[in-house]
């Protein structure tokens, strides 16, 4: 035991007063209002319909079942197809692992070029980067929807990886260039010395020390992307829909009595990727979220 | 820079250079070109099809003349302005609560942050629910023995755009928290040590000391919430889908409406056009600020 554990110094600050009281109310209020929504969704994805029909919305299941859960995967129907939301995830995955490998390459070589490299343009560059980080989506729908139309890539996977990846360059470079200038000069300095170019100096000297940065982006960019609506719904086209425009449309399919069980459970299993990579990687999901919360 | 190291760094140079150009590219033909080829179309009276047949602000005229989109201006508004003054709010409280060295903080953290990982989708569909007067609070309330209890605002032409505010603060309070708390866990040690020795209650140090100065990182908390609320789009789509009648309509979903719904190109690239000088309005002076604050402290 050191010496600072056994001295405080002032008041024991733990004591139970009415003060400390009033903290732990008040968190404890807010983690329930954070937690309710998610508890109603996991009890309700349970139930069968009879006894969310009759029983209150926050009793726990008196007969749990999977059933709602099977059926939210393999066989709710959005229109005329019944599918469930399996085809949405495979599509999501087909989105997000290309969008992601190629925004953090680009993102990684457009950070080491920007902070290590003093090329003339490059601040201006950087900047105007920054800002179309600012530009709202939809200012640049249609003229996307034009040029990608012109060479083709527009609603297909081709498409919707292009366009994931051109909104996320500014963070992911963003990013990099924000490490990168971060590690000592001298290492890069050394590598020049010894006569290797841009390419072999990123390959022998940065990229190796890229892994914790590599992690974070990863986390952000996965994460951002399986969330996405809105750029799928509008430049991926029918066949490669993600996960989010499946699981809305699911919702807005109604034939008859809502299946609130089957519905929940459907939110539950498109949340769930997310979470899980929340829940898994802490701080380094918030490491992300506090360098990159640009992307809003 | 001396004459040989620029001669000797020069084919490194052209490469970096060479690994920079498809991001010029991006940045040059589709931020910028981009957006001035929005705005150049809104000035034109292209409805199906793009015309080349200017027609100055005759567009933007008819805009701010159609209801719908002075509806949802008027709901962007209040939207912007609730929802980013209960996020911050609930995060800055939830911050210096979680600072008091509590117990589990780690646990509470990871509580207020969560919903912050899910997609606005499922934020949406989820208090549509919890909202819903036949199926959420309002029905388990009854339900307990108070049969004339309501809460409907989801249905209530006056007060859905509220439970838009109560879903996306739910999102974004975490957020708020991360940035507060990680500006508080940075303020100078010597601060708390000179506060403590005069005496200063702690709720003075931190609403008249601490907050002020970390006001920067509350600033960019503010600055990254209100271009969320210029883009709001899925939450609305997932829980009211612009309803009751048009009263959550917001600005972003008049855009997509008019673009691939209605094929108005002329409407829906002034409305985009509109959003993006709002954005500028809030970036530009915020970027500047930034750096001169920048400047001052180097």
């Amino acid at each position: 035991m050191t010496a600072r554990q056994m001295v405080p110094d002032g008041p024991r600050p733990t004591a139970f007063g009415p003060a400390r009281l009033g903290i732990y109310g008040f968190l404890v209020v807010s983690a329930v209002f954070f937690l309710m929504p998610l508890y109603v969704m996991i009890v309700t994805s349970l139930k069968p319909m009879e006894e969310i029909r009759h029983g209150a919305l926050f009793a726990w299941p008196a007969n749990p079942t999977l059933a709602p859960w099977i059926e939210a995967w393999s066989s709710a129907c959005t229109g005329l197809k019944c599918e469930g939301l399996k085809v949405g995830f495979a599509n999501s995955v087909f989105i997000t692992v290309p969008s992601a490998v190629l925004a953090i390459t680009i993102g990684m070589v457009n950070g080491y070029a920007l902070s290590l490299w003093r090329l003339r343009w490059s601040s201006l560059l950087f900047g105007a980067l920054l800002m179309g980080a600012f530009i709202p989506y939809q200012v640049l729908f249609f003229p996307l929807v034009r040029m990608l139309a012109a060479i083709g890539f527009f609603g297909n996977l081709a498409g919707i990886v292009t366009v994931q990846v051109i909104f996320s360059l500014p963070v992911m470079t963003l990013l990099f260039r924000n490490y990168y200038a971060s590690l000592p000069y001298d290492l890069f300095k050394a590598a020049r010395v010894d006569g290797a170019g841009f390419w072999r100096t990123w390959r022998s000297v940065m990229l190796p020390l890229s892994g914790p940065m590599i992690v974070v982006a990863l986390i952000l960019k996965v994460t951002n992307t399986w969330n996405d609506y809105v750029l799928g719904l509008v430049f991926a086209g029918h066949r490669y829909l993600p996960m989010t425009v499946e699981l809305n449309n699911i919702v807005n399919t109604t034939h008859g009595e809502r299946e609130y069980n089957m519905e929940m459970a459907a939110t539950l299993l498109t949340a769930l990727v997310p979470l899980a990579i929340y829940f898994v990687s802490g701080r380094w999901f918030v490491r992300g979220i506090a360098a990159g919360a640009v992307k809003g | 820079m001396d004459e040989t190291r620029y001669f000797h760094w020069r084919p490194g140079r052209a490469a970096a250079a060479l690994a920079l150009l498809p991001t010029a590219f991006v940045v040059l033909f589709v931020f910028i070109g981009g957006a001035g080829w929005a705005a150049l179309v809104s000035f034109t009276s292209s409805r199906m099809l793009t015309i080349w047949n200017f027609v100055g602000f005759d567009q933007y005229a008819a805009l701010f003349r159609f209801p719908r989109w002075q509806v949802s201006l008027e709901n962007m508004v209040i939207f912007g302005f609730c929802f980013i003054l209960a996020s911050l709010v609930l995060g800055i409280l939830l911050a210096v609560f979680i600072d008091q060295k509590v117990k589990g903080e780690s646990v509470f953290r990871t509580i207020y942050l969560y919903s912050y990982a899910t997609s606005f989708i499922v934020v949406g569909l989820v208090w549509r629910w919890i909202l819903d007067p036949s199926l959420g609070i309002q029905h388990v309330v009854r339900d307990l023995g108070f049969p004339s209890f309501t809460f409907d605002w989801i249905v209530s032409q006056k007060m859905a755009i509220f439970t838009i505010v109560i879903a996306a603060t739910w999102h974004g309070a975490g957020l708020v928290m991360v940035i507060t708390l990680a500006g508080i866990r940075g303020v100078d040690a010597e601060i708390w040590k000179a506060l403590k020795v005069d005496g200063v209650p702690n709720w003075k140090a931190y609403l008249f000391v601490i907050l002020p100065t970390i006001r920067g990182s509350i600033v960019t908390a503010v600055v990254l919430m209100t271009i969320g609320v210029v883009r709001l789009y899925d939450i609305v789509v997932a829980m009211t889908n612009g309803g009751p009648g048009s009263a959550t309509e917001v600005p972003a979903k008049f855009v997509v409406d008019n673009l691939f719904e209605r094929q108005n190109i002329g409407l829906a690239t002034a409305a985009s056009t509109t959003l993006l000088v709002l954005i500028l309005l809030v970036v530009v002076p915020w970027a500047l600020w930034q750096r001169a604050r920048q400047r001052r402290m180097a």
